[in-house]
């Protein structure tokens, strides 16, 4: 018998187990998914300001900058 | 270049965490005991041992830093010890959970694993605001690191002291996992496997994404010279970054726009 | 180093900052819980917890005010431009820092014994050892934390916050191994087992801080 002593507890029904069970393993879901959003905004606010730096290294660099910059921008969002 | 291994992580930690929760729910025995309640033991437990296993990587890390300096391994400390410190709030919460579950209360103070755990977290909870409180970033990373080895060397002595002050006490009501069975325990390992690839992941993750952040400012400022810098100043932060080129003067910058 | 310790025992002496109000904290506690257990005695665990909790306290205001002198009056600079080791520093502070627990315990122990009288009588020289045992470790690892909080913003915040739950071990320790001292029907001996958990962690802290102490104090 090497299941683990939990003091005199009885076992609880399954139906009510179950939503303990799921509340714990939700906790994991949860804490995933809240990183998958945090970083989710720091890449859109990478995307931003990238898009700043391409705009500013654009105008000043006149015609042949604009030339490949534009070229580049949509390739780029196809990967998204 | 920190996101080198992170499509063979990510997809690993997918495998393994899928192949886990399987043998969670389909292969691993009732609980003669608990019952159902017991699946929970399969993720608070390996989210518990990762994170006191984290907080260990960080002092390590840290020692590192203090003897060659370079702050990428403070950075590489800093998110050890930040990750970890989420996995170990998940380990209280689902210990909390647990616990509810099988003795009707959110905690139990006679447990000596959840005291000590609860101790060192709340050691581990204070660096961030001491960090916060430095304001000179080479400082900041020294203090931090001089922190994380003394907390590091206090996670085993601390479970040691706990764990003997209860033992005759009062029973051990989390009995050791050296008797688990075969099934049981084979689903545990491949959980704490799966858990602990998870937090490899995200880890890298993190230091991609610092670096990423890190690697667009050193752009912004080049591209940009020194006035873009002035509008926009780095404000206080609890958090390291490394940048490439980061000391490169002014007119080294603008010469290598032209 | 004994230049240093001398210097910091004289300040001391002359200022009086930090030992009366430990002291003092430590006796209106202990009258506190007299009142507040509404007890004429405590004896075992509860003498031994409310003992030692006390004194963790008390030390932790001494802990707090270890370097602020050598902090705003710029004495680490003069410090670190003499050629002297800088662990030596540590040693000192350490050192000072002991001696104010030990004049501390000197007030605190007889009042304890006063006011929540528990019987404790021919058990005194195991108590000494045992409270020595813990100071050390209180001294390695306030001082530490001390050097590590004085230099940034919250610095009356960060001391206890980052040294209360180091010290948890100590404060374990002692009162585990000081409960069966103040038991009344069988005034036993200490295990032996705290007596090794408290010499382990003064053993490991005291080399950590030691370690470490060079690496606060660079600039």
């Amino acid at each position: 018998m090497g299941a683990i002593v939990l003091g005199d507890a009885p076992a609880l029904p399954l139906h009510e187990a179950g939503k303990y069970v799921a509340a714990a393993y939700i906790v994991l879901f949860a804490l995933v998914l809240i990183y998958v959003a945090i970083m989710a905004i720091r890449l859109s606010r990478i995307e931003r300001e990238l898009g700043e730096l391409l705009e500013g290294v654009e105008r000043p660099a006149g015609e042949p900058a604009a030339g490949e910059a534009p070229t580049q921008a949509p390739r780029e969002s196809t990967l998204a | 270049m920190y996101g080198k291994g992170l499509r063979l992580l990510s997809i690993s930690t997918v495998a393994a965490m899928a192949l886990a929760l399987s043998l969670v729910f389909f292969y691993a025995p009732l609980d003669a005991d608990q019952g159902f309640l017991q699946k929970i033991f399969y993720i608070h437990v390996p989210m518990a041992i990762v994170a006191l296993c984290g907080f260990i990587i960080g002092a390590l890390l840290a020692i590192a830093h203090l003897r060659t300096r370079d702050p990428r391994w403070d950075m590489r400390s800093y998110v050890a010890i930040h990750m970890s410190l989420i996995f170990a709030v998940g380990a209280l919460i689902t210990g909390s959970i647990w616990a509810k579950g099988s003795w009707g209360h959110w905690w139990e103070w006679s447990e000596p694993t959840l005291v000590s755990f609860l101790i060192v977290f709340l050691l581990y909870a204070t660096y961030q605001p001491l960090r916060f409180a430095i304001e000179d970033p080479e400082r900041q990373a020294r203090y931090a690191s001089v922190f994380a080895v003394t907390a590091g060397a206090f996670v085993p002595l601390n479970f040691m002291a706990v764990r003997l002050s209860t033992a005759y006490v009062h029973p051990r009501v989390l009995g050791s996992t050296s008797n688990l069975p075969g099934p049981m325990a084979l689903t545990f390992l491949v959980s704490l496997g799966a858990i602990g690839l998870l937090y490899a992941t995200l880890c890298k993750y993190e230091l991609t994404a610092k670096h990423t952040r890190a690697q667009l400012r050193a752009l912004r400022r080049r591209l940009l010279g020194e006035g873009q810098d002035a509008t926009k100043p780095r404000s206080r932060s609890a958090a390291p970054s490394v940048a490439p080129g980061a000391t490169m003067s002014a007119q080294a910058a603008s010469r290598s726009v032209l | 180093m004994g230049a240093l310790l001398r210097k910091e025992l004289l300040v001391e002496l002359r200022t009086l900052e930090s030992v009366p109000a430990m002291s003092l904290f430590a006796v209106t506690t202990f009258v506190v819980f007299h009142f507040a257990l509404n007890r004429n005695s405590v004896e075992g665990d509860l003498a031994a917890g409310i003992l030692w909790v006390t004194l963790l306290f008390a030390a932790i205001l001494g802990v707090n005010r270890l370097f602020v002198a050598d902090a705003d009056q710029g004495g680490f600079d003069g410090f670190l431009l003499a050629p002297v080791d800088r662990s030596s520093l540590l040693v000192a502070k350490a050192l000072t820092l002991l001696a104010y627990l030990v004049v501390l315990e000197l007030v605190a122990v007889p009042a304890f014994a006063l006011l929540l009288g528990p019987p404790f009588g021919n058990a005194l020289p195991d108590l000494i050892g045992v409270l020595a045992l813990g100071d050390i470790g209180v001294a390695a690892v306030g001082t530490l934390v001390a050097a590590l909080a004085v230099r940034t913003r919250a610095r009356d915040l960060l001391g206890p916050l980052l040294g209360l739950p180091l010290l948890v071990p100590i404060v374990i320790g002692g009162a585990r191994a000081s409960a069966p001292l103040f038991a009344v029907a069988h005034a036993g001996a200490p295990a032996a087992r705290w007596l090794l958990t408290l010499g382990l962690y003064d053993l490991v802290f005291g080399l950590i801080a030691y370690a470490l102490f060079d690496f606060l104090l660079e600039d």
